[in-house]
């Protein structure tokens, strides 16, 4: 039995634009699964949804406050906001940044962690900070997902490597096999898929 | 370690929680507990939190739950019910005032182009900023219009649910060491002076021009109880709904509609919308980015 998953996580900073773009071509139109993208970017950035959407069937939104969480998008988070699950919305914040980020990946995790449990998967690729390893672990606690891109492959290693030290069984994948795994999992009656350990987070399966 | 047991979410700014002894996590029970502690927090000490956003409103009691070192929200609960230090140290969680002054510089610059030149035909403008906090917001319209030469004319309504930012606000000192930051938004928002030539430098606070002070009208206000108090030509309510839910949101967005003339502004936080609320056929988006809306019927 594959798991039913309700929710796909990304986290990525440093470098995140080619790996987010590389994600989003990868799921092909009508994925049954909502994917947010929590992506760390200065206020005036303003492309970015333009740039996904260049390269995606799938809807690529800027959330707003309270919008329902849907398959068939891509979410982006707002730039200045933390973002947030609520039941089948999202809800956003503009409390303190967490270590110097807002959005912060770790807040977005946390959040879909306690929403979701075992029905989340989260995703953290190329970044120069560690935001993402706290909230990985919790997907992980909860019973959810945990992936990371293979660090070798990240344009920044450094938040691939503390994600791995945050939860040692996550599984790792090298950028190019990152969508193909994801529509495996969310469409395939059988993918590869990882065994659950008793830490509730997920065996390395070999790519 | 990680581990399925822990009650309290383990984020990164929530290191403390984690040493403390483990529960199961259940959602369910967790909406339970948080409904009890507002419950009682309303009928104890009568701040109404019952309808505020349960998301932040759940990360927020957690945070100060690790803070506390509690494991549980029934363990803050007791405390705040039988400790009115604990209250206030809540309270303050819960009321986190983030604002800055021209925060969001592209609102202003939009507010110029699309509202300012139908304020120019009012003989007397009202302005609402509901959920002013320490007033930055404030101030900046205040200097803003002051540019546009409307200022003589203009009152502006500034209020929030908590006495003690008002009292603050009513003050019009801010720390120094944000004016850079100011003046860099001020600029950004189409400032076309000096930005010091509106404050003194004085010890570590930034005294602002007590001429900006003179048409601003600083008062408590419940948009959660309260009703309106006057009709405006502006209303300005940014990055403050986010932190109601659905309900409460329609309500105060019945309340700003009812306070608004057709043909008045209203201007939300960037991210926003009049989409989900029932609201939005009665307004049209004047600027294509921002979000700064007219009524229309």
């Amino acid at each position: 039995m594959k798991p039913h998953l309700s929710m796909i996580a990304v986290g990525a900073s440093w470098g995140g634009l080619k790996a987010l773009r590389a994600i989003a071509h990868g799921l092909p139109a009508h994925f049954p699964v909502p994917v947010t993208f929590v992506q760390h970017r200065s206020k005036e950035s303003g492309a970015l949804r333009e740039l996904l959407q260049d390269c995606t069937p799938l809807i690529v939104c800027e959330v707003e406050d309270k919008q329902p969480i849907m398959g068939g998008y891509v979410y982006l988070a707002p730039p200045d906001y933390h973002l947030l699950v609520d039941g089948d919305e999202f809800s956003l914040t503009v409390d303190a940044p967490v270590r110097y980020s807002r959005p912060s990946i770790d807040v977005f995790f946390e959040s879909v962690a306690d929403r979701f449990g075992a029905e989340a998967a989260g995703v953290i690729l190329t970044g120069a900070n560690d935001d993402g390893a706290a909230g990985l672990r919790q997907v992980a606690a909860r019973g959810g997902l945990a992936i990371v891109q293979d660090p070798r492959t990240a344009e920044s290693p450094i938040m691939p490597r503390a994600a791995l030290r945050a939860v040692p069984t996550a599984l790792t994948l090298p950028l190019e096999r990152m969508a193909p795994y994801l529509v495996s999992l969310a469409t395939a009656d059988e993918g590869p898929r990882p065994r659950r350990d008793r830490s509730g987070g997920a065996d390395e399966v070999r790519p | 370690m990680p581990t399925d047991d822990l009650s309290a979410p383990t984020g990164a700014d929530l290191t403390a929680a984690a040493e403390a002894p483990v529960h199961k996590y259940d959602p369910d029970l967790e909406r339970i507990e948080i409904r009890l502690l507002l419950e009682g927090i309303y009928r104890h000490y009568g701040f109404d939190f019952r309808s505020y956003a349960y998301a932040s409103l759940r990360r927020r009691i957690w945070k100060r739950i690790a803070a506390e070192r509690l494991t549980t929200i029934s363990a803050l609960q007791d405390r705040v019910l039988h400790e009115p230090a604990m209250m206030e140290r809540l309270l303050l969680d819960l009321s986190i005032n983030v604002t800055a002054m021209f925060r969001d510089p592209g609102f202003y610059v939009a507010f110029r182009r699309d509202v300012v030149p139908a304020l120019r035909t009012y003989p007397f403008i009202r302005i609402w900023h509901a959920g002013c906090s320490t007033g930055e917001e404030a101030y900046s319209m205040a200097i803003l219009l002051e540019e546009e030469g409307l200022y003589e004319r203009t009152r502006i309504y500034a209020t929030d649910i908590n006495e003690v930012v008002i009292r603050k606000a009513r003050d019009g000192i801010f720390p120094l060491d944000r004016m850079q930051e100011y003046t860099h938004n001020y600029l950004a928002a189409g400032g076309t002076r000096s930005f010091s030539e509106y404050y003194t430098a004085m010890y570590d606070g930034a005294l602002f021009a007590p001429r900006l002070m003179r048409n601003i009208v600083f008062s408590q206000h419940n948009l959660v109880t309260d009703r309106s108090f006057a009709e405006c030509n502006v209303i300005l309510c940014r990055n403050v709904l986010i932190y109601f839910d659905r309900t409460l949101q329609q309500r105060v967005h019945k309340l700003f509609y009812e306070s608004l003339p057709v043909y008045g502004y209203l201007g939300l936080g960037s991210k926003e919308s009049l989409r989900f609320t029932g609201f939005e056929d009665h307004y049209e988006q004047v600027d294509r980015r921002e979000k700064i809306y007219r009524k229309i019927q």
